[in-house]
């Protein structure tokens, strides 16, 4: 049984990336890997990881000291920081460097919904964007029936009090198809601290019920249709403001 | 005076008002855990209609510590040693994810030779996890020799282990920036014996336990996941491979030296629980043939780790890495703010995304039935609560 | 004799005998009964946090602590008469370890093992964990270590037989 099986998935995984768009530069043809192509230049990807990463964190945050602080706080790999100028000639350049099948993805995204979503940053398989509680349940509807995302990893809050706001970020991947396994999409939305409240996706993922619970517990944030809304991880007897907001301090800090 | 078909004919109508009881009457609400053998540190509720159940709800939290909130107060370094306390016989595959995402916050390379130390070291403590499930599966099948057995070949493991790292479980062997320290003098040669040995031991377990027609008979064809409802539910690792889907982030989406290893991901159809348990199995085997080609295309000296200065801190920015733990999918979402303690932590855990099958699995099986499902599922609850 | 045992002082006088009986008897009847209590110590299978990863691990064929008659981890509560508190006790689980140890019979004793269990370890300063479980139930024995091994484990129950023995019988 075991062998039938081995060999099945030996079929199944070159099929993947004989399909997978990401792998149709020159890889060597070892068998069975999905997604190789990506982590044979983990220099490039390593590097585009920053110049992209640092708008977006600023854009959202308005943080008062971020690259200067950063760059000289960064010697311990000197290699790592010293390549990313040099290689890449980044800022321009990263516009093209990640590949171009996130970047279509992407696109198909914006060509779909135009303004409505943004795209915070494109990564080396991670792509992150952003829209409105109101558009979120018909986003991710799209994401799943015409994209392929089938499940969802994780959704999780930050809870951001200088912009008196929570953001939830919604991880989404994909099973079953085969070019897509290695990509997350981190559907984020943001919604009003003092009357937290977006609507769940439970309709679209069941994956998220126990998630979106987690959330609501941990950080406030009332899941419109979710069926429970109720304590999860903490004590029943729980009084206290949600754990994982700012403005809760524990014990001796 | 009735006569005597009368009587009986009253008895029974009046026999009949006092049976007949509302269907909420006839369900039997059981409360499994925390004390409890079969479930640890976990407690659900099913209904029972007879021996059957037709309800259940899980109540997780016996082990919520606040890690996340814990995280943003201390720097990157001093995460580390509460971050592998959740599934401390994993400790090396926790902290693995949390240096891949750190590093690349950072921009950090880790050494050729470090980049293998971690991965093998990572096999071994595969194995220390995936022994001591087994171990719990087999005692609470009433299978006490395949209680004895993992657990007593599982300490040739922590040996090898604590050889290489210094600690029992608690390793904080994987730490950004590669990996704490050198491999000691012979621990080739010794890792090599030890896993010669375990693979003959391996058939053993296959035959005094897979093979066992009374383990079959508890085991296949109960509760089983089709694979649509799999992907659905978003389960991960051996759950979701059970069940037809060969989803292993070491192939999918390999990290650090693992696209150059030649491995087999395994998986089966059926998605019972008899396939439930049978994969992490397979897994095992698969891991021994992995820990050998690491272990041959290893070089043979140079750096294990780029230093990092003391108190490390990277730009802002937010990174999402994934290693394939024990349970499956083992990812950290961080989001920096620039300063040294990390501004957000999301450990997205495969125990917590297994447990929504539960409910799912459980309704509709018999009542003894539940630790074979309960425990296929690959579940720790210390892992799930965090 | 008579007078001695008259219906007035007859109280007295059986105290006195059994006083007289009870000091002849002490010595030998607490030994045996002490004995028995130290090879029957048998904990409850109630599993906290992590530490029970080493508590599984005593039981295992290189540790097998039953080889000193304890810790075997099985059986009913009603029959237990050690409590191994396994790592952290959070809120949640708190009250439910206090419903155990209220419901294990006479006399019962308690391991507080790991960091956790006693201080609170590194979990000090969450906010779900309380800081050591002496807070809620009387502990005859620490184990330290994060987690311990399990051959501080074993020492511990040794400490605990030390301690049973010594213990007079009421």
């Amino acid at each position: 049984m075991s062998n039938d099986s081995k060999e099945e998935s030996k079929k199944k995984a070159t099929k993947a990336s004989a399909k997978s768009p990401a792998n149709s530069n020159s890889n060597p043809p070892s068998q069975e890997n999905a997604a190789p192509p990506a982590e044979t230049k983990p220099a490039p990807a390593k590097q585009e990881v920053k110049p992209s990463a640092e708008p977006a964190a600023a854009e959202k945050k308005e943080e008062p000291k971020p690259a200067p602080a950063a760059k000289p706080a960064a010697p311990p790999a000197p290699p790592a920081v010293a390549k990313p100028p040099a290689a890449a000639a980044p800022p321009p350049k990263k516009e093209p460097e990640p590949p171009a099948f996130e970047k279509g993805l992407a696109q198909q995204i914006t060509i779909r919904f135009g303004d409505v979503v943004k795209v915070l940053y494109i990564k080396p398989r991670r792509i992150k964007i952003m829209t409105d509680p109101g558009n979120l349940v018909e986003v991710a509807t799209f994401l799943r029936d015409n994209m392929g995302f089938d499940h969802a990893e994780s959704a999780s809050g930050t809870d951001y009090p200088k912009d008196n706001q929570i953001e939830v970020d919604y991880h989404l991947g994909s099973y079953s198809h085969d070019d897509l396994l290695a990509h997350i999409m981190v559907l984020a939305t943001r919604t009003n601290r003092d009357d937290a409240r977006i609507p769940s996706l439970i309709n679209v993922y069941k994956s998220v019920e126990y998630h979106e619970r987690e959330t609501y517990e941990m950080l406030g944030v009332y899941f419109d249709g979710h069926p429970r809304n109720d304590r999860f991880l903490l004590p029943e007897d729980w009084a206290d403001i949600p754990p994982l907001r700012k403005d809760f301090r524990i014990k001796g800090r | 005076m009735a006569s005597l078909e009368e009587k009986i004919e009253e008895t029974r109508r009046l026999g009949l008002q006092v049976v007949k009881e509302t269907e909420e009457d006839r369900l039997m609400t059981l409360s499994v855990g925390p004390q409890h053998p079969g479930s640890g540190h976990f407690r659900f509720t099913v209904k029972v209609d007879g021996d059957y159940i037709v309800y259940c709800d899980p109540d997780p939290g016996y082990v919520h510590r606040g890690e996340e909130k814990m995280c943003e107060y201390r720097n990157i370094i001093q995460n580390i040693p509460h971050l592998e306390r959740p599934v401390i016989h994993d400790s090396t595959n926790v902290t693995y994810s949390y240096s891949l995402a750190v590093e690349e916050l950072m921009g950090i390379e880790v050494p050729r030779r470090g980049q293998f130390i971690r991965a093998i070291a990572s096999e071994l403590n595969r194995q220390v996890y995936t022994l001591y499930w087994l171990a719990i599966y087999g005692i609470f099948l009433g299978h006490s020799t395949m209680f004895m057995w993992p657990a007593g070949d599982r300490e040739l493991f922590i040996d090898l282990l604590e050889r290489l790292t210094g600690a029992r479980v608690t390793h904080a062997f994987n730490i950004p920036g590669g990996v704490r320290n050198d491999m000691p003098e012979g621990f080739k040669q010794k890792c090599l014996e030890h896993i010669n040995y375990y693979e003959k031991r391996l058939k053993e377990y296959e035959d005094i336990f897979y093979n066992n027609p009374l383990f079959r008979q508890r085991t296949e064809g109960v509760a089983p996941l089709s694979k649509e409802d799999a992907i659905k539910l978003g389960v991960t690792g051996s759950v979701l491979r059970a069940s037809g889907v060969p989803y292993d982030i070491r192939k999918v989406e390999p990290y650090d030296v693992y696209n150059e290893i030649d491995f087999k991901v395994q998986y089966m159809k059926t998605g019972d629980s008899f396939a439930r348990s049978y994969v992490p199995f397979l897994d095992m085997k698969e891991s021994c043939h992995i820990v050998r080609r690491l272990l041959d295309k290893m070089p043979e000296s140079g750096e294990v780790r780029t230093k990092l200065q003391p108190n490390p801190k990277g730009p802002p920015g937010e990174s999402y890495k994934r290693v394939e733990s024990g349970r499956g999918a083992l990812g950290y979402h961080i989001v920096s703010d620039g300063t040294p303690k990390p501004y957000r932590v999301k450990i997205s855990v495969g125990s917590f995304r297994n447990m929504l099958a539960l409910p799912f699995l459980l309704v509709g099986q018999k009542l003894a039935d539940m630790p074979a499902v309960y425990w296929s599922l690959n579940y720790w609850p210390v892992e799930a609560d965090r | 004799m008579k007078e001695l045992v008259s219906p007035t002082n007859f109280n007295v006088f059986v105290t006195k005998l059994s006083d007289v009986l009870v000091r002849a008897l002490d010595r030998p009847l607490g030994y045996a009964v002490n004995w028995g209590r130290i090879w029957s110590l048998w904990p409850v299978h109630l599993e906290t946090a992590c530490c029970s990863v080493e508590f599984g691990a005593a039981s295992s064929p290189r540790y097998d602590v039953e080889r000193f008659g304890i810790i075997e981890a099985f059986g009913s509560l009603r029959m237990c008469d050690l409590i191994v508190v396994q790592g952290t006790v959070t809120r949640k689980m708190a009250p439910r370890l206090r419903m155990v140890y209220d419901q294990m019979p006479e006399p019962k004793y308690v391991i507080a093992m790991g960091a956790c269990a006693i201080t609170g370890g590194l979990y000090i300063d969450s906010y779900n964990v309380l800081p050591g479980v002496d807070g809620i139930v009387p502990v005859d024995v620490y184990v330290p270590g994060c987690p311990p091994r399990p051959e501080t484990l074993i020492q511990g129950c040794m400490l605990l037989q030390e301690k049973i023995k010594r213990q007079k019988i009421r």
